[in-house]
């Protein structure tokens, strides 16, 4: 496997991908000449106090004398939107706004230019020009957290430390759905050209199946070590050239080790399953197919990521990170939202090693009855009176 | 001589039907063993139980005086009709991959498959691919990855389908070869000329049981049909003994009474000045007694 040309494109060119977005926004960066266009607003005060601080950033608030003047300013595109401030506005708080654009809300950038422009003309000559810049400005919290000692954490928090992991995760997700296709098609083909029996002439069942799951293991292994020893200099990178919310992506060595325990676990655990699938069908296409079912297991946390992100502690998200299937994938994205317990990435190991375990003895059992079953599909009762006679 | 395959009353069953019913055969150190039968006979199923690739139900299975286990397995070659290899590996890289799983060491498995490649004429494809080859020619290479770690009992099911005369005569000449060197070699086809012509011993099954087991020689021996093959010049006229003359392209059948002898029959033609190129025994070809065996066996 991991001389064919999908695996090893697969586990470089994500890194490749990742370094190629950085040069990309650099040269975008470069390149790009910022165009600064003044957005007109209109505006009608039937209060006659809001005369100041037109200039809003990008936006320029222009008064009109009646409403008919603004409206007309709007129709021949003297500006782009209007906005009334009603001689009641200081009792109900109301601002009627008026726009050609069909829009779900108003633009956030307009709603709070306007704020900013109200409460300046409303505070002006009350409160000092700093504390109007001060209301203006929205709120900066910067969350500092401690270890149990008092001493700052090494570990902050934030998006930061969460989109390393959910990166991950998605590796995962599509390294067992490639790797899973990979061993069905070899299968398939290995029982379609029977090549299967000049094996099974050399080696037991148990040597073939464990060594077809340890070499999936292995690969998985590979792009997975490919992919954390590639990450802090691609961040480091990114950090330095882009900054932002790159700048502040951290991967602590506890995660590193998470992330190829839980990596290698859930390939092998794929492994087992796809084996245990291409033994039972006739092709590989009908594998595949076969397979599609629980490779979309592991997709499970995937889907539901925002609600394991919100709540990384609810019972949903536990059970997700303790059930063998969504295991892998649920631990990883948890372990960016949160510090998920001791515990229970004790239990959810355990329970993914013994699913192996009893998952490959169990797969040796079927594949030696129904590996050389060609073209014929058994039904479940032939598994389990098999299962049961063995 | 030494039994290489001894098998005491196997059987198998599959959930509808019994794929071996009571089979018992043995076959010996340097011996070509003919396994033929129709469709559906069991002979793949007593092959894949040979292989320890399938346990049998009841009945016993020795290879090399031994039950077939993983350290047996090394002195096993097989080579299963359609052709079991990888196709994007490269030949030399297949041969010695084969190789190693028999346990043999790298080196010496290169060292061995070049020296096959070599007198099969196949060393100028070492380094393509599996798919690059013509059906022949990659028939060749599976008869190499089946005997390259020298298996003391090779299993071959239809070894010359696909085989020009060239290969296939190429192929039947190492196979002597082996023989010469003392491996077991089991043959399963449907070919009977080249069952006639190669196999010293044949088992014939039908239904999963044995129905023909003995030399190839005994065998036709005792299915002749007291007949006798005369090419001649002359007139042959009546002859005593002789109870009808079938016309064939070069010659003519005498079918004898049954009491009558072939010596008294070429006295008889010798003495009426019949001038005799050809006069021998029929014995009907094994393709013959297959269907008239089969024939009686399924009745």
């Amino acid at each position: 496997m991991l001389r064919r040309p999908g695996f090893i494109i697969m586990t470089l060119i994500i890194p490749l991908v990742f370094l190629l977005g950085i040069v990309v926004f650099q040269i975008i960066n470069g390149a790009a000449t910022p165009s600064v266009s003044v957005t007109k607003i209109g505006y009608v005060d039937e209060i006659g106090a809001f005369t100041q601080y037109q200039e809003q950033g990008e936006i320029h608030f222009t008064s009109y004398a009646t409403v008919t003047d603004a409206k007309s300013a709007l129709i021949n595109s003297s500006i782009k939107e209007y906005f009334v401030i009603d001689s009641t506005y200081y009792t109900t708080g109301i601002i009627n706004f008026y726009t050609l654009e069909k829009q779900l809300t108003p633009p956030t950038e307009t709603v709070t230019a306007i704020k900013r422009f109200m409460t300046s003309n409303m505070l002006d000559g009350k409160v000092p020009q700093s504390e109007i810049d001060l209301i203006n400005s929205s709120l900066i919290v910067v969350a500092t957290r401690l270890a149990d000692t008092g001493d700052i954490s090494t570990e902050q928090g934030g998006y930061g430390d969460l989109i390393v992991p959910l990166i991950f995760a998605i590796l995962l997700y599509i390294s067992i759905v490639f790797s899973s296709s990979y061993l069905i098609q070899g299968l398939g083909d290995e029982k379609e050209n029977r090549l299967i029996e000049v094996l099974l002439s050399s080696v037991s069942t148990r040597q073939l199946i464990t060594g077809k799951v340890l070499g999936i293991g292995a690969a998985g292994l590979v792009s997975v070590l490919v992919w954390v020893i590639c990450a802090p200099f691609l961040l480091n990178y990114a950090s330095s050239s882009i900054g932002g919310i790159l700048g502040m992506l951290t991967i602590s060595p506890s995660f590193f080790a998470l992330c190829i325990v839980y990596f290698v676990l859930g390939y092998l655990l794929f492994a087992v399953i796809s084996t245990c699938v291409g033994a039972i069908t006739p092709s590989a296409r009908e594998g595949q197919q076969l397979a599609v079912i629980f490779t979309l297991s592991a997709a499970v946390p995937l889907w539901f990521s925002s609600l394991l992100i919100m709540y990384p502690n609810s019972p949903v998200s536990i059970f997700l990170s303790i059930f063998p299937l969504t295991a892998p994938v649920s631990v990883m994205v948890r372990l960016g939202a949160t510090d998920v317990a001791v515990w229970q990435i004790a239990v959810s190991i355990g329970v993914l090693v013994v699913t192996i375990v009893v998952g490959l003895l169990l797969t040796i059992k079927i594949t030696r009855t129904f590996l050389l079953m060609y073209g014929k599909r058994p039904n479940l009762g032939e598994i389990i009176r098999s299962l049961r006679s063995s | 001589m030494v039994n290489v395959v001894e098998i005491k009353h196997i059987v198998k069953s599959y959930a509808d039907k019994v794929a071996v019913d009571d089979l018992s055969f043995s076959i010996a150190q340097g011996e070509i063993f003919g396994l033929i039968g129709p469709n559906g006979a069991g002979k793949t199923t007593t092959i894949k139980m040979m292989m320890d690739i399938m346990k049998p139900d009841s009945g016993e299975v020795e290879i090399l005086g031994k039950t077939l286990g993983e350290a047996t397995k090394d002195k096993l070659g097989y080579m299963p009709e359609e052709r079991g290899l990888y196709k994007k590996q490269r030949v030399l890289d297949t041969i010695v991959y084969f190789a190693t799983l028999k346990g043999m060491n790298p080196e010496l498995a290169t060292q061995r498959a070049n020296q096959l490649l070599e007198k099969t004429g196949m060393l100028p494809n070492a380094r393509k691919k599996i798919e690059e080859l013509s059906k022949g020619m990659s028939q060749i290479i599976q008869f190499i990855v089946t005997i390259v770690h020298s298996p003391e009992l090779i299993i071959m099911d239809e070894p010359f389908s696909g085989l020009d005369p060239v290969n296939t005569e190429l192929l039947k000449n190492m196979l002597f070869d082996l023989r010469q060197q003392g491996k077991a070699i089991i043959m399963s086809t449907h070919q009977m000329n080249q069952i006639e012509e190669l196999c010293d011993r044949v088992l014939m099954m039908n239904r999963g049981r044995s129905v023909l087991y003995g030399g190839i020689k005994e065998i036709k021996a005792k299915y002749r049909n007291n007949a006798v093959h005369l090419d001649y010049k002359g007139e042959l006229g009546k002859i005593p003994g002789v109870v009808e003359q079938r016309k064939q392209k070069d010659y003519v059948e005498l079918m004898l009474d049954g009491k009558t002898t072939p010596q008294e029959v070429l006295k008889h033609l010798l003495s009426k000045g019949i001038i005799v190129n050809r006069f021998e025994i029929a014995t009907p070809p094994l393709n013959e007694i297959f269907i008239k065996i089969v024939g009686e066996s399924s009745e």
